[in-house]
This record gives structure tokens, sequence and C-alpha cells, in this order.
């Protein structure tokens, strides 16, 4: 295998997107789950932006943040703690 | 007075990212983006303009029933720009075909009605961003 400086940043943000997504479900409180869900997809649009797809990286960032956003406001209306 | 600061650079702000939405609506055939990331840009500078404002005044800046006419006449311009093909006599949602000047490649024009379809696409995203973010605040009953 042939890799260059790209492969090693896009394993890096791999890293950090494992590390998000197990945070999320081990979080227990909502508002901060989300919180790390944000990073997740600003990391997200990351990689697709180093794999030379701006087209995805740009909706992947405005379409994250606004999931973000939405379910910060599902959780302002219920609860904010998990069972 | 504790959020002036805030308010002031919204007032700035705001206006450019709405205008950066329709830039990259009516550019999508060209560069990065398209309709869905651009409606999504600008629906999401209403949703701060409400969270930022209050909902009272984000309502009476953005009504309902302005939303709902976005919302069915961004498709119908959608169909309506496929029916300019079969009235020149070609198929549906045809650009070349149907005798648009496509003009020198890579500027907003050699797209022919490409453009004028994501307006459409984007304005009923962005209407349907901001009218989920309203039915998620509205005060319940």
């Amino acid at each position: 295998m042939h890799f260059i400086a790209v492969d090693y940043w896009i394993m890096v943000l791999s890293l950090i997107l494992m590390a998000a997504s197990l945070a999320m479900y081990f979080i227990k409180d909502l508002i901060h789950a989300v919180i790390v869900y944000g990073a997740y997809t600003v990391t997200m649009a990351l990689v697709w932006l180093l794999m030379n797809t701006p087209d995805l990286a740009i909706t992947e960032a405005a379409a994250g943040i606004c999931t973000t956003v939405l379910m910060m406001v599902a959780i302002f209306r219920t609860s904010r703690k998990e069972e | 007075m504790r959020d002036y600061i805030l308010k002031r650079m919204a007032a700035v702000i705001l206006g450019f990212i709405s205008m950066y939405g329709f830039y990259v609506i009516l550019h999508g055939h060209i560069s990065p983006g398209g309709s869905f990331a651009g409606g999504i840009i600008v629906g999401l500078s209403f949703i701060a303009f409400s969270t930022i404002y209050g909902i009272q005044d984000g309502s009476a800046k953005l009504p309902e029933k302005i939303l709902v006419w976005v919302e069915s006449y961004g498709t119908l311009w959608y169909g309506l720009m496929g029916l300019v093909g079969i009235v020149k006599g070609a198929p549906f949602l045809a650009n070349k075909l149907a005798g648009v000047d496509l003009g020198t490649p890579g500027t907003l024009s050699s797209g022919g009605l490409i453009s004028l379809i994501g307006l459409g696409v984007g304005i009923r995203v962005a209407s349907t961003m901001v009218t989920l973010f309203f039915t998620l605040m509205e005060e319940e009953a």
C-alpha cells in the first residue's frame, strides 16, 4: 500500500469520527450529545473536502448544522436527561 | 441590553448569509453546492433571525401564509420550467433541445434553465426548514 499525506489526515479524522460516535452513545446529557453531533458533522465535511467532493462538503456542513439546530429545539421542547 | 452586541452583529451579518445562500443556489451548476445546500443556508439565516430576535418577530417577518405559498409555488415553478421544453416541441425539462441559448461555458448563463429550476427548489427547501423550526418552537396550546 502506498499512502500520501491526505490519507493520514483522513485516518486522523476517521478516528475523531469514531470517538464522536461512541461519545454520542455514552453521553447521558442530550444537549451535550447534540453538541458532539455538531462536531461530528463538521469533521465529516472536512473528510468530504479531503476526498475532493466539495459539493458534498457544503451540503454536509449546511444540513448538519440545520439538523443540529432542529435537534436542539426538539430537546428544548422535551426533557434534557436521558432516562 | 445584555444581547445588544448580538442583535447589532446579526443585523449586519444575516443579510450577507442569505445572499450567500442565493449565490450557492444560482451557481449550483458551475461551483460546489446546489439548490438543496443553498436553500438550507437561506433557511438557516431566517432561523438565526428567529432565535436572536425572538420567535414573535420571526413569525411576523415570515407568516405561515407566505411559507405555505412559497412551498407550493416553488414546486409548481419546477413543473412550469419543465413544461418549457414541451411547449417548444422537445422532451420534458429539455434545455438545449428547447432552444435555450447556453452562452459561454463557465458562466452563470451556461446552465440555461438550471439556475431558474434551482431557484424554485432552493426557496422550497428554505421554507420547509423555517416551517419545521416554527412548528417545533410554537407554544403548546
